[in-house]
């Protein structure tokens, strides 16, 4: 039973209120899994600690390079981000693709990630983007990839009854750098991914310099389809061998059957597919920014 | 456990009102103050029926924890429109006949809401993506999409 739901206004306040509640308190931002989980007895905690007023966790921002979006940061603000629309369009694809357009606005990036669902669409985008997160904790400050926080089906390596994730840190697109998300489901609001795949770029003329593919639900959380990567590093643009990587990262896939959505044969036949619409998705983003260039020299 | 007091603008008015941490803002807007206009469809997110306008963006106020109301302009149907001056939106339901068991209709009529305050000129795909989380049960959304439309053109006018 909830004792108490609490509001603090700084990072520091929300640390120390977890330490004094001694495991007895969770934090929450935007509530849209926890308020299902607390009354199913998923969960059970007798401290609500509220970080959505926290001004510090609610801000999308550039620095050097890195854009920073805080755990209080709704899957709205960063889908109709400019900023994250430019610098990490398969982010902001993802975070419109979650829930409906209540539930993104109630629901954060940073909570989709902790809440480690198998095919989260922001932690699939986060892993191909190369994201980490910031965790807290009376403790100190601690940062890891995104791709290291699943610790398996439904579950983080981030404990919320001690730790905070302050924000997601992802380095912004370069030129010659581009990303894309690409989701297959049965219906285009309030549906689970049947697949869904998200992809980065980073190209050198006419070939591939390095990708990252993410691919879920394949697995306990998202999976780098490093087989696919090692295709396309070094190797020149071409529709023949975008096929070839695609074929070879959909067999490092383990994807279930699901009566709901679909086969793992399904899954297996058309993954190959949607790796391949994100890769070139995300390679013709970049020749549309350097054709752009080209025109406004 | 303790009880709170939750300060919040609801349609325009100061209120406060005892609620206890675990309450929901569905709960405290139908219950406590009998402002039974927004539906309790599946409790869960999914339907859309509890929607109300919170700091000017749609959610599900099964969803929304009392407490986070706190310091918050909420919106409810009760709010946008009287019998004698309904809101453009409530016009254009009527008139094209987008309403039919009428349960998610204030939960529809919210979310549409809360797109022409930022949008007053949608196309029809906005639309769409705006009433998404909203589910009609009893029929389609075509007179549903087409008076939003509507209203947002006797909006501009």
């Amino acid at each position: 039973m909830l004792k108490d739901y609490l509001l603090p206004e700084t990072t520091a306040k929300a640390v120390s209120l977890l330490d004094n509640c001694k495991g007895q308190a969770r934090i929450i931002s935007g509530g849209t899994d926890l308020l299902l989980d607390l009354p199913d007895g998923k969960v059970a905690t007798e401290y609500l600690i509220d970080i959505s007023r926290i001004a510090e966790l609610k801000e999308i921002s550039l620095e050097d390079g890195v854009i920073n979006i805080g755990a209080a940061v709704t899957h709205n603000q960063v889908a109709k981000s400019d900023l994250i629309r430019e610098k990490a369009p398969a982010l902001a694809n993802a975070a419109g693709s979650v829930g409906s357009c209540q539930i993104r606005n109630s629901g954060t990036v940073v909570g989709n990630v902790v809440n480690a669902q198998p095919a989260a669409d922001t932690a699939v985008a986060l892993v191909a983007l190369g994201a980490s997160a910031e965790i807290v904790s009376s403790g100190g400050k601690t940062s890891i990839p995104v791709e290291k926080m699943y610790a398996g089906v439904g579950k983080s390596i981030v404990d919320s009854t001690a730790q905070l994730v302050t924000c997601v840190k992802l380095p912004a697109a370069l030129a010659h750098q581009g990303s894309a998300f690409v989701r297959l489901e049965q219906r285009k609001a309030l549906a689970l991914p049947m697949l869904n795949v998200a992809v980065m770029v980073s190209l050198e003329e006419d070939k591939f310099e390095w990708v990252r593919i993410c691919m879920a639900p394949v697995g306990p959380g998202p999976l780098r389809a490093t087989a696919g990567e090692d295709v396309l590093r070094g190797a020149k643009i071409s529709p023949e061998l975008i096929n070839k990587a695609a074929r070879a990262a959909a067999n490092q896939a383990n994807p279930r059957s699901s009566a709901l959505r679909g086969s793992k044969e399904y899954r297996l036949g058309v993954l190959p597919g949607l790796i391949a619409k994100a890769l070139e998705a995300a390679v013709t983003r970049v020749m549309e920014k350097t054709n752009n260039i080209g025109e406004e020299v | 456990m303790s009880t709170k007091t939750l300060r919040f603008n609801l349609n325009g008015e100061v209120k406060e009102v005892a609620v206890s941490p675990s309450d929901m803002l569905l709960d405290v807007l139908r219950d406590k103050l009998n402002l039974t206009g927004t539906k309790k469809g599946c409790g869960k997110g999914e339907c859309g029926a509890c929607t109300v306008i919170m700091n000017g963006e749609a959610v599900n106020s099964c969803l929304v924890p009392a407490m986070k109301a706190m310091d918050a302009e909420i919106e409810t149907i009760e709010g946008i429109g009287s019998p004698e001056r309904l809101h453009p939106l409530q016009e254009a339901f009527m008139d094209l006949g987008a309403i039919q068991c009428g349960f998610c209709t204030p939960g529809m009529i919210m979310s549409s809401k809360a797109l022409l305050d930022k949008n007053p000129n949608p196309g029809k795909q906005e639309v769409r993506e705006a009433i998404s989380g909203n589910i009609c049960r009893c029929t389609g959304y075509v007179k549903i999409e087409e008076a939003i439309l509507a209203a947002a053109n006797k909006n501009k006018r």
